[in-house]
Order: C-alpha cells, then structure tokens, then sequence
C-alpha cells in the first residue's frame, strides 16, 4: 500500500515549508501556504486546462532546484508552470530581482493598456488593476502611441474591448473547454494580434458569458451591465436556482434593491470554479429568481469594500493574527482546581432575562 | 520702605476750576472719538463687500470643461467613494455618436448631484478625481438657501458655463496614467 500513494515532495517558499504531490507547480505549492507568498498571476486560469506562461507575472527565482542538485535555476521561472521538485527552495517576494522584474512586466503590460480605469467597467476588480497597484509605479514612462482597435459587440450580450486586452488567452481556453470546434482564437502577431476568428459562433454557446469573469482586464464585459454602476457602489450577495443547464450558484450584484449584474462566484484566487450559463448569468435578473444565500465574502483590501459598514465584510483577523504571532505560552503550574467558578443554569436567568435560552438568531 | 520703582506718588493737589467741570477730559475723549471717524474700517459690508479669501479656498464645486468645451467627467465615481460624507451620486451614460464635441470620453454622467447640506468642502472629490474634472472653487461661495430642496446641486449649478470659465493655476498637478495629456503638451 506504501508505494501506491504518491511520495510527497518538499518544497520551501520564502522560508515556509510545504509538502505537496509531485507534479505541482510551484505557483500551487505558493498557493497551498497562501497570503503574500502566491506569486501574482494574470494568464494561468487553474480551471482552464493549458492556461498559464504567458504573462511572466509570476516569475520567481528558484534559488536550489532539487535536494539532489542544488544549483540555483539561471534565469527567474514562471511558476505556474514549472513543477516542483523535491527540496526545491523558491524565493518570490523576499528576492529583490523578483521583484524588479516584476516592476517591468508591470510596465510591459501597461505598456498597450489604454489606462482607461475611470470608463471601464473591470476598475475596482481587475486584476491588472492590482497586480500594478501592489507591484507597478505610480508614474509611465511610456509617451508613445498606445495601439487602439474599435470596440466589437461579440453576439448581444459581450462586448469586446481589443485596446484593453493583454492577451492572456484565458476566454480562447475557456471557449476552447465550452465548444467542440475551436471558433475562438488569437489572429496576428505581436501588437497587432486580436481576439477573433469566428468569434460570433462561439457566443451562440450557452456557456459564452464565462469569458466575461473569466478576462482579468476590461476586454471582455457584460453589455447588460455596462455603465450602469462602478463596483463599488454595488452590493455582492451570493445565491443560487435551480438551474437546468448550469450550478446555478452565483454571486448576485445589488444597487439598492435592483439586480444589476450576476456573474459566477469567484474563490479567493479570484478564478471562477464553476461556470454558469447565460440564462442564469443575463436573463434572471430580479430577486425572485434567485434564493439569497448570505453576502459575499470580500477582503477588505478591495475597494468593493469600501463604505459599506458592515462586520461581516470587514475582517478584523489583523489583530487576532498579531496577538497569536506574539503570544508565548506562560509555564504556570500553580493550582488552578479552585478556581472554576460555579456557572449559574440558564434557568435561573429566567425571571430577569426572558430570552436568554432562545438559541441564537 | 520701596518695593518697585514702580510706585506713584498720589498727588493730593487742589484741582482747578476747568478740571472740576471734566472739559480737559471731555475733549480728549472727543478726540479719541473723531479720530476714528476718519481711521480705516476694520469690517466689510459682507453681503455687498466680499473679501478674497485666498488661493486655497474650498468653495463653490464645479464640474470643468476642456480646452475644447467639453466635459472632462468620466462618472468614474471616485470622488463619490472618496466622499466622506456621501454627498455625491452619480448616474453613467454612454456618449452617442455626434456627441464627441460634447462629453471628453464615451462615458459620462448624465445625472451628477452633490448635496450641499451634507458636503463638508474638505476637498478629497478633488483630489481623487483622475480627470481633473471636479474642483472646488476658491472666489466663490455656495449661495445660502431657504427650502431644502434647493441643496441638492445638479449639473445645471455644476458644470462650467462657458462665459464664466475657471481657471485655477495648479503648479502641483501631474500627469497621471490615466490623464496623460495633462502636462505632456506644456514640454
């Protein structure tokens, strides 16, 4: 029974160790301890077979390839898709040199992005918006002609954005996972290459409007949803139906009482597990098709956040996280058998307190 | 015994017949009196006098046009999330063909309302706007009012009127990303 189960390889990630199964990535391995130590990633799509390596903004240097041969890697990998290997020792945002080029890549893709955060409708959860907000300059140095393409409407429900597009690939492996025949693909080389070919056929899927959540810029967006409000004055609310076609869970996006967008719910590496269809995603747009489940869960870091006073959103872990980093464990060995104090029964609240064996609401 | 040099001598002189009747006194009080008849004001007749209350005055909001007279609100709504007194709202559209000489971009705001009563004049619409669209104006005041529903500024109040453009010289302002343009030309 011991050789059937997998060895698992060790891996250390700026200084934490962890095990995983041979032939995961390094970028899952980062993932798998979590927090600042996932490298950022703008193409690698972790439901979508074949995504990743596109981008580079997830190079990393590895500083000893294996247990077996030490060597550093010569060049910063991308590490979504470079496996590990056993006593691999990885180095992400401790490396200077990861990070400066991770600066670059910043401005390389920013480079052809027309920067038309206050109309597009992606700002406040793009993410080319925070991969340059937590690893790009405040300033470009770029005073060239950015390329511009005409905005396309693909079918009656996605419209494309070309000059917004950095592209990752994500919707032609989407649509690629969605169709049998290949209609959605990249035409061109270099600046000029462009989401196309047959783009048209592809929307008549079911599943089309996937490659709206699916885009981490603004190059792909719901035409229902367009201009009708910034994010952040929406409400995210999670619910689902039933549906017969998809799971029918999704996050529903309020502005007061109205449904303005749904799209499919999203984990907390921003990537969607389980598409949804067209039908749930633009056609059911009023409460009564959908059963509420309960808000969204939203860091508090994203703007999506913002002025809205409620203790669920905010997750004030900071403290509880530092007190825990801080606290050492006092050696008391002092008797402590009188101290436990006799509890008074919820019964003998009764006269004076009511309510107080309702269970909690 | 002395303490200071300080003390007086308290003279128990007689006084004379002119001073028994206070005219020195009177008179000196009346030149006190008609030299400040012709002294300079220290008030102003506000509501016909208004004194400049310097450059960086927050005042009266407006929306800005370009060089070209069109609307540089995008409705991108940062001013409104950087608000803190939620005084701003805001309705997008999508700008029509034939509308270019109109609105700066292909969104812009139809509806876009500040409500007098809870705005505080801090200023952070200002600072937040990527577009360099909204600013507080410094030699003008928000006009009192009497009915609350008065308060609620649209853009007929907001936007500049063409005739009475604003210019505020900010030797402080970038381009930024989102607004290359800003201070490209200028070099």
């Amino acid at each position: 029974m011991e050789d059937i189960k997998p060895q698992l390889v060790k891996v250390t990630i700026d200084g934490i160790e962890v095990e995983v199964e041979p032939g995961t990535t390094i970028l899952q391995a980062a993932r798998k301890i979590g927090g600042n130590v996932a490298p950022p990633a703008m193409c690698y799509y972790q439901p979508l077979k074949g995504s990743g390596g596109k981008c580079r903004a997830c190079l990393v240097r590895v500083a000893a390839g294996s247990a077996k041969d030490p060597r550093p890697m010569p060049k910063l990998v991308a590490s979504c898709i470079t496996p590990v290997q056993d006593g691999m020792i990885v180095e992400n945002s401790t490396n200077e040199q990861v990070l400066t080029t991770r600066k670059a890549i910043v401005e390389f893709l920013l480079i052809n992005h027309p920067l038309d955060c206050p109309v597009c409708d992606q700002a406040g959860e793009c993410d080319l918006q925070n991969f340059a907000f937590n690893h790009g300059m405040a300033t470009t140095r770029y005073e060239e002609e950015r390329r511009t393409f005409e905005k396309k409407d693909i079918g009656p429900y996605i419209q494309l954005h070309m000059t917004r597009c950095i592209l990752c690939y994500r919707c032609v492996y989407t649509a690629d996972q969605i169709t049998q025949k290949r209609v959605h693909g990249v035409l061109g080389r270099g600046d000029a290459s462009e989401i196309s070919t047959y783009i048209e056929k592809a929307v008549d899927n079911d599943f089309s409007g996937n490659v709206i959540d699916v885009c981490p810029v603004g190059a792909l967006t719901d035409k229902t949803y367009r201009f009708k409000n910034r994010v952040w004055f929406t409400k995210p609310v999670d619910a689902h139906r039933d549906c017969p076609t998809c799971s029918g869970k999704t996050t529903v996006w309020y502005r007061g009482d109205e449904v303005i967008r749904v799209t499919a719910r999203k984990n907390e590496w921003n990537e969607v597990t389980e598409f949804i269809c067209n039908t749930c995603r633009f056609e059911k747009k009023k409460t009564s098709d959908w059963v509420i489940e309960g808000p969204t869960k939203i860091s508090r870091s994203s703007v999506i956040s913002a002025n809205k006073y409620r203790g669920d959103l905010i997750k004030p872990d900071f403290q509880r996280k530092l007190a825990a980093a801080t606290y050492t464990h006092v050696d008391d060995e002092r008797d402590t058998s009188q101290l436990g104090i006799q509890q008074l029964t919820p019964e003998r609240f009764a006269p004076v307190l009511p309510h107080a064996n309702d269970p909690e609401p | 015994m002395q303490l200071t040099n300080r003390s007086k001598e308290v003279s128990n002189k007689e006084m004379t017949m002119a001073e028994k009747m206070y005219l020195p006194a009177i008179v000196q009080g009346l030149a006190i009196t008609i030299k400040h008849f012709f002294a300079k004001k220290v008030t102003i007749p506000y509501p016909e006098v208004k004194r400049y209350l310097g450059p960086v005055f927050r005042g009266h909001h407006i929306l800005k046009r370009d060089e070209e007279g069109r609307e540089r609100c995008t409705a991108c709504g940062l001013c409104a999330v950087a608000c803190p007194a939620e005084a701003i709202s805001m309705v997008a559209a999508e700008r029509k063909k034939g509308e270019e000489n109109l609105y700066r971009e292909e969104k812009y705001a139809a509806v876009y309302e500040i409500n007098m009563l809870r705005c505080i004049f801090c200023g952070l619409c200002e600072e937040a706007c990527p577009k360099q669209a909204v600013y507080l104006r410094h030699d003008k005041l928000v006009p009192i009012f009497t009915e609350r529903d008065q308060v609620v500024y649209g853009k007929e109040e907001l936007v500049e009127k063409m005739s009475d453009r604003y210019i505020r010289t900010n030797p402080d302002a970038q381009a930024t990303p989102t607004e290359p343009s800003f201070s490209r030309s200028v070099s």
